[in-house]
């Protein structure tokens, strides 16, 4: 396909308006010198991730990016860095910059390997049924039908986290603060 | 729409999250990297179902599952980076070299 023709259909000028936004905010959470600034630059990237989904058809799963990362994760990681009292303003020691050449060049490498075995193996496969949504009945009955055994192991690495999270995080007591404390 | 255009841009998150990873110094953000490149994998996923189009929606179920995984890890990370920074007040990966051979 010509660019011509690709650049004729309005849906791939939605795309490129989103994936550019998504690769700048993404440049962004790993060079910005702020701690803050990352994590709300990684909002952009996730939240331009979602609409990207959105334009594949996947409704359910950007509404879930949306609802967890957005909304749970980042705040997590807003709260990991307040507590680790990483400085609110620029920090020059938030990198390494000897490892910056080396870094720059593994990640060319990786993105050329990636980019040229996809480019090659997929030549010019077309999207199917683009703007045709995916039933969320059968998002739902898969995860609780052939997929119901990962299903559950997933809720239990989410309850194993959550206990361990806990557990890790939460303050020792030497043994005379329990005693003082009562059981705790 | 080509499938290519998702995958190459995914193939940048990922390549832009092993920048991240190599050249951040701060714990947090280099969990913020991981976070890149899990979303690329993401991506991957949810494009290739778009052109599957599987009965049952495999690609956006592994997604899924990738999401809930995303989560957790994050929980579980931020909470021993939590506990490093109590025990030598730095969250700075070069600083933790007690375990390296």
């Amino acid at each position: 396909m010509s660019f011509q023709a690709w650049i004729s259909e309005p849906v791939n000028w939605v795309y490129l308006a989103i994936g550019s936004a998504v690769l700048v905010s993404g440049v962004k959470v790993v060079t910005t010198q702020n701690v803050v600034r990352a994590a709300l630059f990684l909002v952009a990237t996730l939240g331009g991730t979602a609409g990207l989904f959105l334009m594949l058809s996947a409704e359910f799963v950007a509404w879930t990016l949306v609802l967890v990362y957005i909304g749970a994760v980042i705040v997590l990681f807003l709260f990991g860095t307040m507590i680790t009292r990483a400085p609110m303003v620029r920090d020059t020691g938030l990198d390494n910059p000897k490892a910056r050449p080396v870094a720059a060049v593994l990640s060319l490498l990786v993105f050329l390997t990636l980019s040229y075995t996809t480019l090659t193996a997929f030549g010019s496969t077309e999207i199917a049924q683009v703007g045709v949504p995916t039933d969320t009945r059968v998002l739902g009955e898969a995860l609780l039908g052939r997929f119901v055994l990962p299903f559950e192991i997933v809720g239990f690495i989410l309850l194993a986290a959550l206990v361990g999270g806990i557990t890790i995080a939460r303050r020792d007591l030497n043994p005379k603060e329990e005693e003082e404390r009562g059981s705790v | 729409m080509m499938v290519n255009q998702f995958l190459v841009v995914a193939a940048a998150l990922f390549a832009l999250g092993v920048y991240g990873l190599i050249v951040r110094r701060n714990a947090v953000m280099v969990l913020l990297a991981v976070e890149l490149m899990l979303t690329a994998v993401n991506i991957n996923l949810v494009a290739f179902e778009a052109v599957i189009r599987s009965s049952q929606a495999v690609g956006q179920v592994f997604a899924i599952f990738v999401i809930t995984v995303a989560a957790a890890e994050v929980g579980i990370g931020l909470a021993i980076i939590l506990m490093i920074f109590r025990n030598r007040q730095s969250a700075n990966v070069d600083d933790f070299s007690l375990m390296k051979f």
